[in-house]
C-alpha cells in the first residue's frame, strides 16, 4: 500500500495543483460548497484522487440537469445537460462538488463504479431520466420508470403532466408489449439458472409482500431456502417529485416533500425550506428554529417508533408493534395539536413556521417526554433483550464501515458499523449546535445494532425536545422578509411598492434569486439532501432530492447472500427504508 | 365398555359439535384475548362484545367463492384441507372428558392419538405441494421437516407417563393421577410435549410453515373460502385437541376438589391451556427455521432421553 499524504488545505486550490492541464472552472455556490467543472476526460483522475487524498469517501449523490432552458449562466461553462457529482469527507468533514458539462450530441461519461459502486444505482437514474449514457456501466437499464417507457422524464421538452399528452390508449398491441416486458428471465438479471449440482428456484419478493413495506420487489436466486443472489428492483413508488418540483412554486412545493419520507413528516420540509432561505437570504428566527427542531424531532421519534414496532413483528414478534403505535398515536395527537395534520402537515414555511404553538403545548409535549423513557425500557425488556429476536438479528446482515461508506450508507446505519458521525452534532444546521445530546454509536454493523441505534436515538431525540420545553425562546415564528411573509396589511394602502410585493407573492409566489444550494439534514432513516437550483423564477429550475433509502436498498445482494430468507425478512426490517423515499 | 348406545352416541355429537364450535368462538376469543394483552380493543362490533365475529367468519368464509387455481394439483388440492379435519376430530374419539364420559376407551388410546396427529401433517404437506406455487413449497417444505423432528420425541415425551401408569389407555393414566399429577413427576415430559404440541399445531414460535412475514401465508396461500376455513379450523381443533391431552396426561385429566363436577374441572384446566397458548403467540417471536430443528434435535430430544432414562432407573429401583 502506498503512503496515503493528507493533504491540508482547500481541495480546490490542490485540484488545481495536480491538474493544471485541466480547464477547471470554479463556480460559487451558495451552500460554499467548492463547486467544480471539469472536462469528460479529467473526470475519473480527478475523482480518483479527490478520494484517494483528501478522503472523500462516499459518493453522496450523483445526478443530472438539463441546463438547456437556463439563462443565468453567469460565469459557468457552455452545458446542455451536466452530470453533478456531489463527494463527502466524513474525516474532514467537507463537501465537494464536482460538474461535467455535456453536449446534447455526445451525451456520455465513463462510469465511476470502480470508483464508488453506488454509483450503479444513480448513474442508471441519471440515464433514466435525462438519457445520458455512462460507458462501461454493466447494466446500464431504467431504474425508476418502467422498460417500456418513452423519452426521458426529467428533459425539459419532456412533458410533466398527462394533460399535455394525446389521450392514453392500451390497444392490444401495446398491451402484449407490456406483458412481455415483464417476462422474468433469470439472464436478465444477471442470475444463472443452474450450475452443475443444483436447479435454482427464482422467488419473486414483492412488490407486494407483507415485509418488503411498500411497493419494493426482489427476485431472489435460491437453491433450498438459501439465498444465492437478490436482485432488488425499485420505481413502483415512483411519482415524479423531482419534476414536479420544477413545475410548483416555491411555496407550494413544501407540500409534496412531506410525502418523500412519509414517515418523517415536516422533517422533509426542512431540507428544502432551508435551501430556499440560503438562496432568497432569509433569516429564520430563533424561536422558529426551536420550533422547527422541536417538531423534528418529535417526527423522528415517530418514524423510529414504527421502524422498531414492525422490526419486532417482521422477525415474529406479534405484540411490540401494537404498543409503539399506541405510543405514536399519542405522538400524533400532539402534533395534531400544534399542526392541524398528522402525518404530513407541511408545516414548515419558508422564513419559519407556519403558526405559533398553541396554547398548552408545554403540557402535552412535556407529558409525552416523561412517560416515554420508562416505556422504553419495558420494550427494550420485551422485544430487545428476547433471546430469540436476539438469535434472528445478531451477526445477521454485517457490513463493515467501508463497505457502508462504499455504498453510501448514512444515519443509523452507518453509526452501527462504529461510525461516530451524525450531521446534527458534527455540521450542525438549523440550530442543532445550541443543544446538547449524545450520538449513539454501535459496533458490529448487524441488524441488532441498527435497531439499536435507532433506539437510542429515541431517548437522544426526547432529551433534545426537553431542552427545546426549557429554552423556548420568545418572539416571532416566521422571518417577515417580503419574499415569505406578505407586508402588512396596512403598509399596503399606503405604499405601491408594498402592495406590488403582497401582490406578486400572493398571485405568483416569490421570485427567488438564481443561484444554487445544498442543504443535508440528519433525516430519520439517514441524510437526505435538497439541492435546489434557482433560475430566477417562481419556481425551482431543478430540484434534486437525496435520499438515504435510495443507496441504502441498492446494498441488500452484498450482505443478504448465503444467507436464509427469514434472514433476508430480518435484514428488510433492520434497513428501515420507506418505498417513497427510494423513488420519490 | 359398559358404556350404553345412548351414552356414546351422545358424546360423539357432544364432542362433533363441541369442538368445531368451540374453535369457531375460538378465533373470536383469540382475537379478544390479544387485544387485551396488545393495549386495543380487538373485535368489538359484531354483537355483544364481538362475539357474533364467529358466526359472522363462518357465513363469510362459506359464501366465498371455492377457488381451485387452474394450475394446481386438483385431487389433492381438495383433499388437502380435509385431512387435517378429519385427522383432528378423530384424535378427540379418544379423549376422556369424566369418568364414563367418552368416545371410546382404547387401550392403545395415547398411541392412537399420535398417530393421528401426525396424519395431520400430511395436510399442510400435500396442500403445499398441490398449491404449485412457490411460497406454498417453501412452507409445506419447512412443515415436513418441522413435523417430523417434533414428532420424534412428541411421542418419546410421553413415554415416561405410560412407564408410571403401566398403560397406554388415556383413562388409565387419568386414574394413574389420583395421587399425584404426572406434570409434578414428570416435568421434564410435560415441558417437552407442551413444546412439541405448539410445533405440532404450528403455531406461534412455530409458524414456520404459514410465516406470513416470510412466506406470505405460507402452505394456505393459495386456498380461499371454506378450505382456507378447513385449514383455519384444523389449527384451533388442533389448539383444543393439544390442551385437552395435556389436562389428561399431565393435569390429571377429570381430578380435582369434589366442589366442580369433574367435567368442570376437565374444561377448566383445558381452557387455560388454551389462554397459554395465546399468549404464547402473542409474547414470542419467531425462531429460523434452522434454529428450530437445532432446538429440537440438540435439546429436545436429548432431554426427552434422559427423561426417560431417569423414569425408567427410578420405577426399576422403587420396584427392587
Amino acid at each position: 500500500m502506498t503512503a496515503v499524504i493528507d493533504r491540508e488545505g482547500s481541495p480546490g486550490a490542490d485540484l488545481r495543483e495536480q491538474f493544471p492541464q485541466a480547464a477547471m472552472t470554479e463556480q460559487t455556490t451558495v451552500d460554499a460548497i467548492p463547486t467544480f467543472w471539469v472536462s469528460r476526460r479529467d473526470l475519473i483522475p480527478v475523482l480518483q484522487y479527490l478520494k484517494r487524498q483528501h478522503h472523500f469517501e462516499m459518493l453522496f449523490d450523483l445526478c443530472g440537469v438539463d441546463e438547456r432552458l437556463r439563462e443565468h449562466r453567469d460565469g459557468i461553462p457552455e452545458s446542455d445537460f451536466t452530470v453533478v457529482y456531489q463527494l463527502m469527507s466524513f474525516r474532514n468533514r467537507t463537501d465537494i462538488r464536482i460538474k461535467v458539462a455535456l453536449d446534447e450530441s455526445d451525451c456520455s461519461v465513463p462510469t465511476i463504479i470502480s470508483i464508488w459502486p453506488n454509483a450503479n444505482w444513480y448513474e442508471r437514474e441519471a440515464w433514466d431520466m435525462y438519457g445520458i449514457e455512462f460507458t462501461g456501466h454493466p447494466n446500464l437499464a431504467r431504474i425508476l420508470l418502467p422498460p417500456t417507457w418513452e423519452g426521458h422524464a426529467l428533459r425539459k421538452d419532456h412533458p410533466a403532466r398527462a394533460t399535455e399528452l394525446p389521450p392514453f390508449k392500451m390497444t392490444e398491441v401495446r398491451q402484449d408489449a407490456e406483458q412481455e416486458a415483464l417476462r422474468f428471465r433469470p439472464e436478465d438479471w444477471g442470475m444463472v439458472r443452474k450450475n452443475e449440482h443444483t436447479e435454482f428456484m427464482f422467488l419473486n419478493l414483492g412488490p407486494n409482500h407483507p415485509s418488503v413495506h411498500g411497493v419494493f420487489r426482489i427476485v431472489l436466486q435460491l437453491d433450498g431456502e438459501v439465498i444465492e443472489d437478490a436482485v432488488p428492483e425499485i420505481g413502483y413508488h415512483h411519482r415524479g417529485a423531482e419534476k414536479m418540483g420544477e413545475r410548483q412554486t416555491w411555496h407550494t412545493y413544501i407540500p409534496y416533500t412531506d410525502r418523500i419520507d412519509y414517515l418523517a413528516g415536516v422533517m422533509n420540509n426542512l431540507p428544502y425550506v432551508m435551501a430556499v432561505e440560503a438562496m432568497a437570504g432569509i433569516e429564520v428566527p430563533d424561536r422558529a428554529k426551536v420550533i422547527r427542531i422541536m417538531l423534528a424531532e418529535l417526527f423522528r421519534i415517530s418514524s423510529h417508533l414504527v421502524f422498531y414496532g414492525t422490526f419486532a413483528q417482521d422477525v415474529g414478534q406479534m405484540s411490540p408493534v401494537f404498543y409503539m403505535f399506541a405510543d405514536r398515536e399519542r405522538l400524533f395527537g400532539i402534533i395534531e395539536a400544534i399542526t392541524g395534520g398528522r402525518m404530513h402537515p407541511a408545516w414548515f414555511r419558508i422564513g419559519g413556521v407556519a403558526q405559533d404553538l398553541p396554547e398548552g403545548w408545554r403540557k402535552l409535549v412535556g407529558d409525552f417526554v416523561d412517560a416515554m423513557p420508562k416505556r422504553l425500557d419495558h420494550y427494550q425488556k420485551m422485544a430487545m433483550q428476547n433471546s430469540i429476536l436476539k438469535q434472528r438479528t445478531v451477526d445477521i446482515g454485517i457490513y463493515t464501515r467501508q463497505e457502508a461508506l462504499d455504498w453510501g450508507i448514512t444515519g443509523p446505519g452507518l453509526r452501527a458499523t462504529g461510525m461516530d458521525f451524525d450531521l446534527r452534532r458534527d455540521r450542525p444546521y438549523g440550530g442543532y449546535d445550541q443543544f446538547d445530546f449524545e450520538v449513539p454509536v454501535f459496533q458490529n454493523g448487524d441488524c441488532y445494532d441498527r435497531a439499536m441505534v435507532r433506539i437510542e436515538e429515541i431517548r437522544q431525540s426526547l432529551s433534545i425536545i426537553r431542552q427545546c420545553l426549557d429554552n423556548m425562546p420568545e418572539g416571532p415564528c416566521k422571518s417577515s422578509h417580503r419574499l415569505t411573509t406578505p407586508p402588512p396589511k396596512e403598509q399596503t394602502m399606503h405604499d405601491i411598492e408594498t402592495l406590488i410585493h403582497h401582490f406578486l407573492n400572493v398571485s405568483w409566489g416569490p421570485v427567488i434569486p438564481p443561484g444554487e444550494c445544498c442543504v443535508p439534514i440528519e433525516a430519520t432513516k439517514g441524510i437526505n439532501s435538497y439541492y435546489l437550483t434557482s433560475d430566477g423564477g417562481t419556481q425551482s429550475y431543478r430540484t434534486r432530492i437525496r435520499t438515504p433509502s435510495f443507496p441504502h436498498l441498492q446494498q441488500i445482494p452484498l450482505i443478504s447472500r448465503g444467507l436464509l430468507i427469514a434472514d433476508l425478512i430480518a435484514i428488510l426490517a433492520s434497513i428501515d427504508f420507506v418505498m417513497a423515499d427510494v423513488d420519490r | 365398555m359398559s358404556q350404553s348406545i345412548w351414552l356414546t352416541g351422545i358424546v360423539i355429537f357432544g364432542t362433533l359439535f363441541g369442538v368445531i364450535g368451540g374453535a369457531a368462538v375460538l378465533v373470536w376469543f383469540e382475537r379478544r384475548l390479544l387485544g387485551l394483552w396488545q393495549d386495543r380493543p380487538g373485535p368489538n362490533r359484531v354483537g355483544p362484545f364481538g362475539a357474533g365475529l364467529a358466526i359472522a367468519d363462518v357465513i363469510k368464509l362459506f359464501a366465498k367463492e371455492d377457488w381451485v387455481p387452474p394450475f394446481s394439483d386438483r385431487i389433492v388440492f381438495i383433499f388437502a384441507p380435509t385431512a387435517v379435519m378429519i385427522a383432528m376430530l378423530l384424535g378427540f374419539t379418544v379423549v376422556p372428558y369424566a369418568p364414563g364420559i367418552h368416545i371410546a376407551d382404547l387401550n392403545i388410546a395415547l398411541l392412537f392419538f399420535l398417530g393421528m396427529t401426525s396424519l395431520a401433517v400430511y395436510s399442510v404437506l400435500l396442500g403445499g405441494l398441490a398449491s404449485n406455487n412457490k411460497y406454498a413449497l417453501l412452507g409445506g417444505l419447512r412443515s415436513a421437516a418441522q413435523m417430523v423432528s417434533y414428532e420424534v420425541f412428541m411421542g418419546l415425551s410421553l413415554m415416561g407417563v405410560v412407564m408410571m401408569s403401566g398403560s397406554f389407555s388415556l383413562v388409565d393414566i387419568v386414574n394413574a393421577q389420583e395421587n399425584g399429577w404426572f406434570i409434578i413427576s414428570q416435568f421434564l415430559g410435560f415441558f417437552v410435549f407442551v413444546v412439541a404440541g405448539i410445533a405440532e399445531s404450528h403455531r406461534l414460535p412455530f409458524d414456520l410453515p404459514e410465516a406470513e412475514h416470510e412466506l406470505v401465508a405460507g402452505f394456505h396461500t393459495e386456498y380461499s373460502g371454506m378450505k382456507f376455513g378447513m385449514f383455519m379450523l384444523g389449527e384451533y381443533l388442533g389448539v383444543i385437541l393439544i390442551s385437552a391431552m395435556i389436562t389428561t396426561i399431565f393435569l390429571g385429566g377429570w381430578l380435582g376438589p369434589d366442589f366442580l363436577p369433574p367435567i368442570i374441572w376437565f374444561g377448566l384446566k383445558s381452557f387455560t391451556l388454551v389462554c397459554f397458548f395465546i399468549l404464547l403467540r402473542a409474547a414470542i417471536p419467531r425462531p429460523r427455521y434452522d434454529q428450530l430443528m437445532a432446538l429440537g434435535w440438540k435439546v429436545m430430544l436429548p432431554l426427552t432421553l434422559v427423561n426417560l432414562m431417569v423414569t425408567g432407573a427410578v420405577i426399576l429401583m422403587m420396584e427392587a
